[in-house]
């Protein structure tokens, strides 16, 4: 049983960890779509199916996309290498600062959760469970989420639109 | 696959044809130890699938060619075999013997993977197709969202090719594709959540158990025919055809801007592997549309049932590729600007709406009587009302389209 979780760990985070390294954008994002992949296999390990198709269909299938069309749309020349200048206190002291905010909620998220002992089955959870769970003692959550998203949506539009357009090509 | 669905009313000579591939296939087993029993089971499931759907795959260009020719009133391929009927292998035989070119400035790894890629993500998707009663290749309790998962991948596999192909027209191909990936995804998934809210799971097995049976003897309960399900179909087969790269949804490789797209810097078997993973990727999603809308392995009539159920299957899933050949030959392309105004301007607000009739219909399943009556004028009403409003209002000041010929 732990034999392929170990496999899975490594492919998630060598992948995580080479994708940090390249210079070639592109290449970093592939490897982290892969690495993703890798954190819905460990989701199918663990039992949770339909978490880990969502993440899927979510991470690999939508924001991957975004990930690609950004780096594209964004680089003026798709010349391989980034150039890299040299590294100054200021930008690792910034690159640590992040690292250990990062590190520090997920460590106290990890700490928090109580552990329940002993080997449990996987809860039988049915799609309406979930809906249920997600309407119901989550609702607040959902719509705070639903909120966030809609205005980080309208400010993406709002930033994005162009000028009306004025070409005859323009129309439908 | 699973045999744990009981035969219904299956009259004895329906049983047997119905129980025969697994019969087949458990006598096979029975020679095997018992250890090997499970992974040779899984094995010859994967088997037969590629062949079925690999011979599928050379008819269906051959089909298609024919088709085309037919409709532009041409003969199409007629000199290998009889009718052509062996052309399908004269192609495989040219596509395996033409060199293979990789571009000197190609990204060489991403320009191998790319088809390899797409070939097995377009394959994963038949895993969980109910073909017939007792055809099941793999039981999940989430299929459909893994159907779509496996699927939401492909086209990161076309941006790769088009990506590593070092090629402008590759690259554009690679963008479009991946603006038409996110334009479409959505009435993708938005199409068919009425029919996960109706039968409430997201199993395909159950899925099609929901549909079965038969209001009067011949009216079958298949969701196609409700409101909602029309109207979740005739999206869901939209944004299907966009998926799977389709004309009039061709735009990664519309040939009269861009070459031929993502495809251009791709010869011998790598050119042919795209090609299987299109088709592949137009059967699974026709096989979902199948599933999810037109009843599965259902019979249409009572009487009809002594078809075996995969036989109902397949005759559903030809119906429905017949349907993207013939719109291929009727449709042109869209524009860019039109493909993604379509998409989220018309289907996504028609598919939210569609939830809410989708509610309506299951909030009022207990009316009975005139009430009926009722409740099919409002779902009919939330279905068409918006179409024709949204219809009318997008197309306002150009359509219909007036053509003037030379005299």
């Amino acid at each position: 049983m732990l034999f392929p979780f170990l496999i899975i760990a490594c492919l998630t985070l060598a992948s995580a960890a080479v994708a940090m390294m390249l210079r070639n954008l592109i290449h970093s994002a592939l490897l982290l779509v892969l690495s993703w992949a890798g954190i819905a296999a460990f989701y199918l390990w663990a039992g949770a199916e339909f978490i880990a198709f969502a993440q899927i269909l979510v991470y690999v299938g939508a924001i991957s996309m975004v990930v690609l069309f950004a780096v594209l749309l964004t680089r003026p020349s798709r010349d391989v290498d980034l150039p890299l200048p040299a590294p100054t206190v200021l930008r690792i002291a910034s690159g640590l600062m992040a690292a250990a905010m990062v590190a520090s909620v997920l460590l106290t998220a990890v700490l928090a959760t109580r552990i329940t002992g002993g080997r449990s089955h996987a809860p039988n959870l049915t799609v309406k469970d979930l809906g249920a769970l997600l309407a119901g003692p989550h609702a607040a959550s959902l719509l705070v989420v639903g909120v966030i998203l809609t205005v980080a949506l309208l400010g993406a539009i709002i930033i994005a639109a162009p000028a009306p357009a004025e070409r005859p090509e323009d129309q439908p | 696959m699973s045999a744990a669905l009981p035969l219904s009313a299956a009259s004895g000579a329906n049983a047997l044809l119905e129980r025969l591939p697994v019969v087949l296939r458990d006598g096979l087993l029975g020679y095997l130890p018992e250890s090997l029993r499970w992974i040779v089971s899984g094995l010859i499931t994967i088997a037969a699938l590629l062949a079925v759907f690999g011979l599928l795959f050379a008819y269906l260009t051959l089909a298609e060619r024919k088709l085309l020719g037919r409709i532009q009133n041409r003969p199409g391929p007629n000199r290998t075999g009889w009718f052509g009927l062996l052309q399908p292998f004269a192609d495989a035989v040219k596509a395996l013997t033409k060199e293979d070119i990789v571009p000197r400035e190609a990204d060489a790894v991403l320009h191998y993977l790319a088809p390899v890629v797409l070939v097995a993500l377009s394959l994963m998707g038949f895993a969980v197709l109910p073909f017939g009663r007792l055809l099941v290749p793999v039981e999940l309790d989430s299929a459909v969202l893994y159907f779509f998962a496996a699927g939401a991948a492909t086209e990161l596999a076309v941006f790769m090719a088009g990506w590593a192909s070092r090629n402008k027209y590759s690259l554009l191909a690679a963008m479009r594709a991946l603006a038409q990936l996110i334009s479409y995804e959505l009435p993708l998934l938005l199409s068919f959540v009425p029919v996960i809210m109706l039968a409430g799971t997201l199993s395909t097995t159950e899925i099609v158990t929901a549909q079965g049976g038969w209001t009067l003897g011949f009216l079958p309960h298949w969701h196609v025919l409700t409101p909602w399900g029309f109207a979740g179909f005739v999206i869901f087969m939209i944004a299907a055809l966009a998926e799977s790269n389709r004309s009039p949804f061709d735009l990664p490789e519309a040939e009269s801007e861009l070459i031929a797209g993502h495809l251009t810097e791709y010869s011998g078997f790598k050119y042919a592997l795209f090609f299987m993973a299109e088709y592949f990727g137009m059967c699974a999603l026709s096989g979902m549309a199948v599933t999810l809308f037109l009843g599965g392995w259902q019979a249409p009539c009572a009487f009809l049932e002594f078809i075996p159920s995969y036989a109902w299957f397949g005759a559903k899933l030809l119906a429905l590729l017949f349907g993207f050949i013939w719109i291929r030959a009727t449709l042109p392309r869209l524009r860019m600007d039109q493909l993604t105004r379509l998409a989220w301007k018309f289907l996504v607000p028609l598919a939210l709406i569609n939830l809410g009739t989708a509610a309506f219909w299951f909030l009022t399943a207990g009316w009975s009587g005139p009430l009926q009556l009722v409740r099919w004028a409002v779902a009919v009403a939330l279905v068409v009302v918006p179409f024709l409003l949204l219809g009318r209002r997008l197309t306002a000041g150009v359509a219909p389209r007036t053509y003037r010929y030379a005299t």
